[in-house]
């Protein structure tokens, strides 16, 4: 086996390790890298910003446990941005109903930091399912999909709900979705009823929302775990998300290192070969 | 450093690690790891949709507080589970039927207008030749008419489409390239909040 074919076939239990480590050691020894903010993020950032205290905005936190690591600091992000703000927030979950458990923990948690009182300043309305009709539901009226929140109050014995009747009443909706529920809100809550949408979605989607940023019908997007990142920095709150670019960027340049050695490895021993036939 | 002493903490830890254990080659604790997971997810689905869905939103209100009309509902129900008796299967055909109507009827119009009119319109765009905003979206304009070329399959790809179906093949790689890159960083950010969790909850060593 020459040096080409090595290059080629190295176990890729290996690779395995070499990712790992390279997640693992800048966790343990930062290596501080800075994270830079882009336009999408600073929008929706900047939008949020400028609303005012006592504004309300609806978010809707649509991941599960399985896209939690990317999902939960853009929501934890969001909520302490908002709490921050004196802004109040409507919460729902509508993509699974496992996201009921990560929505409600990451609402516990940015209300206990800020010390907001649920029903006051926040109120979660829990999980229905078929979101498109539950989305078309609200644009009515909060109270045809949801006649009672999460801990089964009623929502017209709740103060924060009293005067809000649906989206007209809301500055804007952020989903923050591991699944397609995005799409729901784009289409009937942003579409039909004119509602500002913010969204943070795992990067694996991206790339599939990044039109609806040019036609103006999102007006932020978070992208992943560096979307979360610069949110973090935007809101002076560096947390688990910023501790994980070092390791997300030491990972990527071993992934394009590990590409460039498979190519050049590819092509010389592909070249090695023509040579051989030539001479033999 | 500070151990977790959580039972809870433990148990996610080990059964992150069995997982991760496929990595070396597939093993009994991955086995067992996987089977847990969707046996654990099916039942608290079905325990979440009973108690936050079935039980607050349809019993109660049809039987304690007599709003009758949601009978239709719970009848269209029932008739989805005709599917496990073969020779009354065709019943629950109605409830697809329904649920597909209604589902259709909602969407159609609204999916129109924000996937496809107001995609067009965000293609409709002021070109200029003396600003870089004119300039790209010019390239924008020419990327979606080359990428729809592509897609032309009436007339066979030579001459003047052939070389516009290959500029478009281009635009929509670049497009698969970058769904790629963004895919690899949501691969890492899950083993990042999986490391992050054995790191910190677990072992203490981060905080």
């Amino acid at each position: 086996m020459n040096i080409y074919e090595k290059m080629m076939s190295i176990d890729r239990r290996i690779l395995f390790l070499l990712i790992a480590l390279s997640v693992i050691i800048p966790l343990l020894k930062p290596l501080l890298l800075p994270v830079y903010v882009t336009k999408e993020v600073r929008n929706l950032y900047g939008f949020i910003d400028n609303l005012n205290p006592g504004d309300v905005a609806f978010l809707s936190l649509d991941y599960d446990p399985s896209t939690m690591a990317e999902c939960h600091p853009m929501a934890l992000g969001i909520l302490r941005h908002c709490f921050r703000k004196g802004i109040k927030v409507i919460v729902t979950s509508l993509a699974r109903p496992e996201g009921l458990g990560t929505a409600e923990m990451a609402l516990t948690q940015a209300s206990q930091e800020y010390q907001k009182k649920n029903g006051e300043d926040y109120v979660f309305l829990g999980y229905k399912p078929v979101p498109g009709a539950v989305l078309l539901a609200m644009g009515e009226n909060f109270r045809l999909a949801f006649p009672n929140d999460f801990y089964g109050t009623s929502i017209d014995s709740i103060p924060m709900m009293e005067g809000l009747k649906n989206y007209e009443d809301i500055k804007i909706v952020v989903t923050v979705s591991g699944s397609a529920v995005i799409d729901s809100w784009v289409i009937y809550a942003g579409g039909r009823y004119g509602v500002p949408i913010g969204a943070g979605v795992t990067a694996v989607m991206a790339t599939d929302y990044y039109k609806y940023l040019q036609s103006g019908q999102l007006v932020g997007l978070l992208g992943g775990l560096k979307g979360a990142a610069e949110y973090e920095k935007l809101i002076q709150y560096p947390d688990m998300a910023t501790k994980g670019m070092d390791g997300q960027n030491m990972a990527h340049l071993l992934i394009v290192f590990f590409i460039i050695i498979g190519n050049i490895g590819y092509f010389l021993g592909k070249k090695a070969k023509a040579s051989k036939g030539i001479g033999g | 450093m500070h151990i977790s002493s959580s039972i809870g903490i433990w148990i996610a830890a080990f059964l992150t690690l069995f997982v991760y254990s496929f990595l070396y080659k597939d093993n009994p604790f991955y086995k067992f790891a996987e089977h847990l997971v969707i046996g654990l997810a099916g039942g608290y689905y079905i325990v979440t949709v009973w108690f936050q869905i079935i039980y607050p939103k349809l019993l109660v209100p049809l039987f304690q507080q007599g709003n009758l009309i949601l009978i239709f509902p719970l009848i269209l129900g029932l008739f989805m589970w005709a599917r496990y008796i073969p020779q009354y299967s065709w019943i629950s055909r109605w409830a697809i039927a329904f649920y597909l109507g209604v589902s259709c009827g909602l969407s159609i119009p609204s999916v129109m207008q924000a996937m496809i009119i107001k995609q067009i319109q965000a293609t409709m765009l002021p070109v200029g030749f003396h600003s870089y905003i004119g300039w790209m979206n010019l390239f924008i304009i020419f990327g979606v008419l080359t990428s729809l070329v592509y897609f032309y399959f009436s007339a066979e790809h030579k001459g003047f489409l052939g070389v516009s179906a290959k500029i478009g093949i281009w635009f929509i790689m670049i497009g698969f390239g970058a769904t790629f890159g963004y895919t690899v960083m949501s691969r890492i950010s899950l083993l990042i909040g999986r490391i992050q969790f054995l790191l910190t909850d677990w072992l203490g060593i981060l905080h």
